[in-house]
């Protein structure tokens, strides 16, 4: 610290701005460790006087509760840090699928306000309006009581195909995982190689000849076949677990319950239209003349939006789109209203089961700090290399 | 010298301090009380026949005249209760931060709670097990019939692990939809989410008495799957506290048992010849006294609430909506398990 005082002055003079710097940040520094450390000094003693047990034993011990969906199996008979990881995957499994659909849903509409067409642009600016208007929370409880209140029971359920729909959900048949599954898995992985090394050869291509080459398309292309011919290998079985109607319900099948799909559509239309207006704001900032300039190059509108527009305005919409992704994270908490549950949900229950109010907030805060850094963390790599490289 | 005078003046200082922090013999929640001019009571949200406000914003319920039955005792009215409706996860909080004096919320008494969670459990006032409901039309007679099915619940409550153990022990694989609120876990059921819903067998009578459309349409399957004895808690240290509200549900207990009524009170306190009338009623001793209260503690107390018969007659009883049998709630000496300590 010192060398960084000017070394013209004497460096523990109290005229030296450099040592009152020094002290001002000590003492704040003091001032707010000695305020947590009374805080937690204070709950601590308080909660001993009056026989309140404390401490994060619990979490080892068994859990007792069913949890009604987790992607993977949970026994009651598993114990609570067990749970709370089913919670953080149902949180994160929501969010994940949330921000991926929220920024397509939003980056369409953001680009249809600068629509040609009148009605596409009157559309986007009233569904901006709508949606991001009305409280998340309500939107949430809409969608429940939309999917609870409006479908059939299970009993009446629509179908199509293979397909219900009902106030037990959405059930789908799924693939029995099998030996043609894994070897398909197998295939996915030299296909995501094979894919990536033909889409960096196709741009090394375009910048030494100027020959524009498939830059989507094919990769996925090679991405499917890869794994297709691994399922091929492995027998090619076409077994599927297919859902059917039950008595009360829909059995068998994979299920996504009315309690997810409406977390998941609330957050995501929600999100969708501050994305909107996120990329409205970037796509604005770019200056007209990178238009007109791609036009006059002969550049169609798709184009001329996708090759020239966006990427320019993305350096102007990652920072705030992070936010979104860290809202729509955030947001998710409010499942619990309508039962999904998630890491909120768990914790509930598990506070309520053993009474350590204090451990289990901090583990859900400590949850929501490490996703929402985390996502911190990985949005500003993105904005790092979409950034202008300043040589 | 000078130094030995102030070390004098120090120890006494301490000394004097200690002595006023010594809690007055009734008790510091009941001087808070005195203080206050009213009881903090922890109630549920709403659970008709055991706490729930009307339109008005009047309390009634079998919950609420515990509370009341206490006002009376302590502060002499039993208007002076201050209701803090909370749902299954704020209760306890509530209780242990000293939000409310007396939860008296219909809360099971378990080890977990009695033991770990600073709380006392004070007196069973309404002996429960937990239950199922179903539509009539799903035609399911049997919580065994449940294999699989999505049944709603209330998060925060001792139902939740009981589900999950009759579901393991009898191989039922019930999902449950865990819902923070009442309303909600309720609004669930009944929009046909789920095939059931589970609470205690009280709240399920309560729940289709006043928010089932047609209540005829609802079936209260016959298994019971657990024990639960319902009854207010207190916060620990204060045993002054916990001795009065103890006594307070004991006296309406032995008022019942020994005929005292509503109406009959101030007649049988000048005329009973019967010592044990006479003793819950202060005419011989004073009882209050040992409890930090006046000699006409039980006296208001049952002219404000009627003994526990009345109490349990008039919100939940088989002539209330709830239409619910005395069953495992009469006294001890008619079948049932109340059971009041001797009140002398």
């Amino acid at each position: 610290m010192n060398a960084k005082t000017p070394p013209k002055k004497s460096s523990w003079s109290w005229r030296s701005q450099a040592f009152r710097g020094l002290i001002y940040q000590v003492l704040a520094m003091s001032a707010i460790a000695g305020l947590v450390w009374f805080l937690a000094h204070n709950t601590l003693v308080n909660m001993r006087v009056r026989g309140i047990q404390s401490g994060f034993d619990f979490l080892s011990q068994t859990a007792g509760f069913d949890i009604g969906e987790s992607l993977y199996p949970f026994d009651s008979s598993e114990a609570y840090w067990r749970a709370f990881l089913v919670g953080v995957s149902n949180t994160l499994r929501v969010a994940v699928l949330g921000i991926i659909l929220a920024t397509i849903l939003g980056t369409l509409l953001g680009v249809g306000r600068f629509s040609r067409n009148a009605l596409v642009r009157g559309l986007c600016l009233c569904y901006v309006e709508f949606f991001r208007n009305i409280p998340v929370l309500l939107q949430l409880l809409m969608w429940y009581v939309i999917l609870t209140e409006v479908l059939p029971a299970a009993a009446d359920a629509w179908t199509m195909g293979p397909f219900f729909l009902s106030k037990g959900g959405f059930n789908y048949p799924i693939p029995v995982w099998g030996t043609g599954q894994l070897w398909a898995a197998y295939g996915l992985l030299p296909g995501v190689f094979l894919g990536w090394a033909y889409r960096r050869w196709t741009v090394r291509q375009f910048e030494a000849t100027g020959q524009a080459g498939s830059m989507v398309v094919l990769p996925l292309m090679i991405v499917f076949l890869a794994s297709v011919a691994g399922w091929a290998l492995g027998g090619a079985p076409t077994e599927f677990n297919r859902p059917f109607k039950g008595d009360f319900s829909i059995e068998n099948g994979g299920a996504l319950t009315p309690e997810f799909l409406a977390v998941l559509m609330g957050l995501t239309l929600y999100t969708a239209s501050f994305i909107a207006e996120v990329v409205r704001g970037g796509i604005a900032s770019v200056a007209p003349g990178q238009g007109e300039a791609a036009s006059a190059l002969g550049l169609n509108q798709n184009q001329e939006m996708r090759l020239v527009m966006l990427p320019q305005a993305l350096r102007v919409i990652i920072p705030p789109l992070t936010n979104q992704y860290l809202n729509l994270t955030k947001n998710s908490s409010l499942a619990v209203a309508i039962g999904y549950p998630d890491v909120v949900s768990i914790a509930n229950t598990a506070l309520n089961q053993t009474g350590r109010a204090v451990e289990c907030i901090a583990l859900v805060m400590l949850v929501y700090l490490i996703t929402s850094l985390g996502t911190s963390l990985l949005m500003n790599w993105y904005n790092s290399r979409a950034a202008i490289k300043e040589r | 010298m000078r130094m030995n005078n102030l070390k004098n003046v120090a120890i006494v200082a301490v000394v004097l301090g200690t002595l006023a922090a010594v809690p007055a013999h009734a008790g510091k929640t009941l001087d808070g009380i005195k203080a206050r001019g009213q009881v903090v009571c922890g109630v549920n949200t709403g659970l008709a026949g055991f706490s729930a406000a009307d339109s008005n914003g009047k309390w009634t319920g079998l919950d609420v005249d515990i509370c009341r039955a206490v006002a009376a005792a302590t502060l002499g009215d039993p208007e002076k209760v201050k209701y803090v409706p909370l749902n299954a996860q704020q209760r306890f909080t509530a209780l242990q931060s000293g939000e409310v004096d007396v939860l008296s919320r219909n809360t099971t008494f378990t080890l977990t709670r009695d033991a770990s969670l600073g709380l006392h459990a004070t007196v069973v006032t309404y002996y429960d097990g937990q239950g199922f409901m179903v539509p009539v039309k799903s035609k399911i007679k049997s919580a065994k019939q449940l294999k699989g099915q999505t049944v709603c619940v209330q998060s925060g409550t001792t139902t939740e692990k009981n589900l999950t153990d009759y579901s393991k022990a009898n191989n039922l694989n019930i999902k449950p939809v865990v819902f923070e609120k009442l309303e909600a876990a309720e609004n669930a059921y009944f929009t046909g989410r789920c095939i059931a819903y589970t609470t205690d067998a009280s709240g399920l009578s309560s729940t289709r008495s006043k928010v089932a459309k047609d209540p005829n349409e609802h079936l209260i399957l016959p298994e019971l799957i657990s024990k639960e004895p319902l009854g207010p808690m207190v916060r620990r240290g204060d045993d002054e506290w916990f001795a009065i509200v103890k006594w307070t549900i004991y006296g309406l207990l032995e008022s019942e048992e020994y005929g005292i009524t509503q109406a009959n009170a101030d007649a049988l306190k000048a005329t009973s010849k019967d010592p044990v009338v006479q003793r819950i009623l202060g005419a011989s001793e004073d009882t209050g006294k040992l409890l930090g209260l006046d000699r006409e503690w039980m006296v208001r107390t049952i002219k404000a609430t009627g003994n526990y018969g009345e109490i349990f007659e008039r919100n939940v009883g088989p002539k209330s909506p709830l239409g619910l049998p005395r069953a495992l709630n009469n006294q001890w000496n008619k079948g049932g398990l109340m059971y009041a300590y001797p009140v002398r």
